[in-house]
């Protein structure tokens, strides 16, 4: 027990630093399922109408590849249904978490500080998790109590609950072990993000392969996302596969103990090699600092958006497969112009998501600069005769270039593969990738807020993760709020047309990149007069 | 061009506290200057002001004939800067940090390059999450010492280097001295000022308390004497400068203001002296009395109120 000494302290300790972080996740995510669960009790109040729903949104393997396959069709497992993406969020938030009081620790030296007093070698580890854990449970018991207080039956809203809870306890263990295997933080981080991404990727594969809505396919069962839907909130109530999550947990857990014991502290399992004894001749301005220190991220969005690009083009076709059922409806698709008007809009809605995703990737490569900045290492480039707006610069412009990039190859992937699905070749690349570049202004929108916060509300600018997350909570509820539309108009990718399939309204896109670029200019200009460091 | 820093009356408040409240600082050309103070006395809050990185809330400040807020980029062409506290990005190698900090500078000389990592002994392979603090501190050291820059403003730049090393970098601020270069240094390693300044600042609570030449600072301070006579003295007590007087039959011991030291001896040779030890104050005493918290703070020194040598503050 004595490598665990000291592990009461230090879980009060990271209670104290993430207490913040923690009250929004567990107040956001239930409010988020309170909010669902509410939208379709009054959206559909009726048995009917949900079962009709229920069809429309299982008939297509495109549709079930993003919002999962439906299980039923009462008030809660609607509610289940459509909450069931944001188990990502769940996972993500702990993955941060852990990543942060372990390896982040570790990498500024506080561990070194800590490790001197009476704490044991396991004790930041246990601590965290411990912590980790336990707000999950606490996740789980607010879903369950909101659920119950909007009248659903307690068993379902359990279920949901430990759902969630299970998302976060699987990758609590994820990024435990990724940060024992590497020295950065950031790449413990990347190594968890990419396990996420696999995982929904299984998902989403699953899913789309699931028409009937019986037993799952193999690839959801390999997905602890997939564990999630099968868990059947409201529909069944599958309590058996919340073990799935325990195991799971407990092996992570156990892994990331004993590697723990296998290396030195600040050390990772992983080599790492010795640099150049100097500089490359191409690393002398502050542009090539910021890309030095950028392309692996910006490198991982690409080939991230990439794949997701290629699977939302490879399904697009499968959408189109609700019209051999329903003669009636196929009758009306002809009317409006054909199957590939229903391929079109899955392609030109799915793009959207991959849009938010790269705001992401916007919203990260801006905040870079801040973090130069409060490392201190913005210092000595500042005291060389770089200027202050070449170093701010030479990070934003990633903000900008960075999803530029991502979101070009995720629309040629999407595009190559649904030609080659349709048997059209390359045909398709020029639409598809239409769709993909027409979201820029939106996500330009997104890193302009981060710019701003970052000259004007330094204090505050990881809050860009927040509106971020704003925009992704209107994406998935605003359709299902009656006379929102206010509120789906604060998000700017409301604003972006529907392409492919709709018709290019310039306008919108000129008034987004005005918008775009005052955010920034407003942002950088604070900056230029504000205190550095 | 004959004074590189002029700063007047400097003010920075972060909120409520006041960092700088007043400072003053000259620094001459061609003069290694020491710049001393307690730990957040405000010497790395004026150096970031000097570097543009802070915005000054009053008074002046120049540097190398221009204004650090905006000419900050153009004045960054001749100057170079060592950190207190240097952090790199982790996944960089030393050699490349010190290229590019260099190169961002306007160049730097690949002689002096290699002759100063062999004298520092650096492996400049090695990524910077793998120094150690003293070998951070090198990286910053050799980048700043390797450009060709008139001013350097080291910021506590030893305090992790072992002996050697530290002796190093004395014969390369010596070094810059001969070449005509102008260096800012603060220091808590007393024994490094007094080889190293011609001048030093001692700051306290963001004023100036203090400013002048070694030889200076100690004529403004004290002396202990102690004497043994050939008979007891009278009036001593009355005599201007002299402290913490105890006498003893025919010994006396006294602290006494340099500036008065001529008095206090003229008076004890009229009693006949038999034995005389005067000891002038260490360059720690002098520290340490301007170092202690209040103005009337005593420190063991025997040194009493700061009164007498103040006249160093005169900020308005």
């Amino acid at each position: 027990m004595a490598e665990s000494v000291g592990t009461r302290a230090l879980v009060r300790l990271d209670l104290r630093l993430d207490r913040l972080r923690l009250g929004l996740l567990i107040g956001g995510l239930a409010a988020f399922v309170a909010m669902v669960c509410s939208s379709f009790d009054s959206l559909y109040p009726e048995a009917a109408d949900r079962q009709s729903f229920a069809a429309d949104m299982s008939a297509s393997g495109a549709i079930r590849a993003f919002y999962g396959t439906v299980y039923g069709t009462s008030i809660g497992a609607l509610t289940a249904w459509r909450s069931s993406g944001m188990t990502a969020i769940a996972a993500l938030v702990a993955m941060f978490l852990v990543v942060r009081h372990t390896r982040g620790d570790e990498e500024s030296g506080r561990r070194e500080l800590l490790g001197a007093t009476v704490v044991g070698r396991q004790a930041p580890l246990v601590a965290t998790l411990v912590v980790a854990l336990a707000a999950y449970v606490v996740l789980a018991a607010a879903i369950t109590l909101v659920l119950l207080a909007l009248g659903q039956p307690f068993a379902g809203s359990l279920a949901l609950g430990l759902a969630f809870a299970g998302m976060g306890w699987v990758f609590a263990g994820v990024a435990a072990v990724a940060a024992q295997l590497t020295v950065s933080s950031r790449t413990a981080n990347g190594i968890a993000a990419a396990v996420l991404a696999v995982a929904a990727l299984l998902r989403m594969g699953g899913n789309a392969a699931d028409a009937n809505g019986g037993s799952a396919p193999w690839p959801v069962w390999l997905s602890p996302m997939g564990w999630a839907d099968q868990v059947r909130p409201f529909a069944g109530n599958h309590w058996w596969v919340l073990i799935l999550f325990v195991v799971a947990t407990a092996v992570l857990v156990a892994a990331a103990l004993v590697l723990s014991t296998r290396r030195d502290v600040g050390g990772g399992l992983l080599p790492t090699r010795p640099g150049p004894a100097a500089g490359a001749s191409w690393l002398r301005s502050p542009v090539a600092l910021a890309w030095r220190l950028q392309w692996g991220s910006l490198l991982a969005w690409a080939v991230g958006l990439g794949v997701f690009g290629a699977v939302i083009g490879g399904v697009a076709k499968s959408a189109a497969d609700v019209v051999r059922d329903n003669p009636d409806l196929a009758d009306m698709i002809e009317r409006l112009g054909g199957k590939g008007v229903i391929s079109d809009a899955f392609l030109a809605g799915s793009i959207g998501f991959l849009g938010v995703a790269a705001a992401g990737c916007g919203i990260q490569a801006a905040l870079r600069l801040r973090g130069e900045e409060t490392s201190e290492r913005a210092e000595p480039v500042l005291a060389t005769s770089v200027p202050r707006l070449r170093w701010a610069g030479s990070h934003f412009v990633f903000a900008f270039v960075g999803p530029a990039v991502a979101m070009l190859v995720a629309g040629v992937a999407a595009g190559v593969a649904y030609g080659l699905s349709l048997g059209d070749g390359l045909d398709q690349v020029g639409r598809v990738l239409a769709g993909a570049l027409v979201q820029l202004p939106a996500v330009w929108v997104m890193a302009g807020v981060a710019i701003l916060l970052i000259g004007a509300f330094p204090r505050w600018s990881s809050a860009s993760w927040l509106a971020l997350i704003a925009v992704i909570v209107i994406l998935f509820v605003a359709d299902l709020i009656d006379g929102a539309q206010w509120l789906k108009d604060l998000s700017p990718f409301t604003h972006i047309p529907k392409v492919p399939g709709g018709s290019v309204q310039a306008l919108p896109l000129v008034l987004l990149t005005t918008v775009a670029a005052a955010l920034s200019t407003t942002g950088i200009e604070a900056l230029r007069r504000r205190d550095l460091g | 061009m004959d004074d590189v820093i002029e700063i007047a009356g400097l003010r920075k408040h972060f909120g409520p506290t006041k960092a700088l409240d007043g400072l003053d600082l000259t620094v001459r050309a061609g003069e290694v200057h020491g710049f001393l103070g307690p730990n957040g006395a405000g010497k790395s809050t004026t150096l970031r002001v000097l570097l543009g990185l802070l915005r000054s809330d009053g008074g002046t400040a120049r540097m190398l004939g221009g204004d650090p807020w905006h000419d900050a980029a153009a004045l960054h062409h001749r100057l170079a800067y060592v950190p207190g506290d240097v952090t790199l990005w982790p996944g960089l190698s030393g050699g490349e940090v010190i290229d590019l900090l260099g190169r961002l500078r306007g160049g730097l000389d690949p002689k002096r390059r290699a002759a100063l990592l062999e004298r520092f002994e650096l492996d400049p392979t090695k990524k910077s999450r793998n120094y150690s603090k003293g070998n951070r501190q090198k990286v910053a050291l050799v980048a700043a010492l390797a450009s060709d820059v008139e001013l350097l403003l080291l910021d506590e730049p030893t305090s992790g280097l072992d002996p050697l090393m530290e002796a190093a970098f004395r014969e390369c601020v010596e070094e810059a001295r001969q070449e005509g270069r102008t260096a800012l240094l603060s220091s808590h390693i007393l024994a490094e000022v007094e080889v190293l300044c011609d001048r030093v600042t001692i700051i306290r609570d963001g004023r100036t308390v203090e400013t002048g030449s070694l030889a200076e600072l100690r004529h403004l301070t004290r002396t202990s004497v102690r004497a043994e006579l050939a008979q007891p003295a009278d009036g001593l007590s009355d005599l201007p400068g002299v402290h913490d007087l105890d006498v003893e039959g025919n010994r006396v011991h006294c602290q006494v203001d340099t500036a008065h030291l001529d008095d206090l001896l003229r008076h004890l040779a009229a009693a006949g002296i038999r034995s005389l030890v005067s000891q002038p104050p260490t360059l720690e005493e002098l520290f340490l009395r301007h170092y202690s918290g209040d103005d009337g703070a005593d420190v063991a020194v025997g040194a009493g109120a700061a009164a007498g040598a103040g006249e160093g503050g005169d900020d308005g």
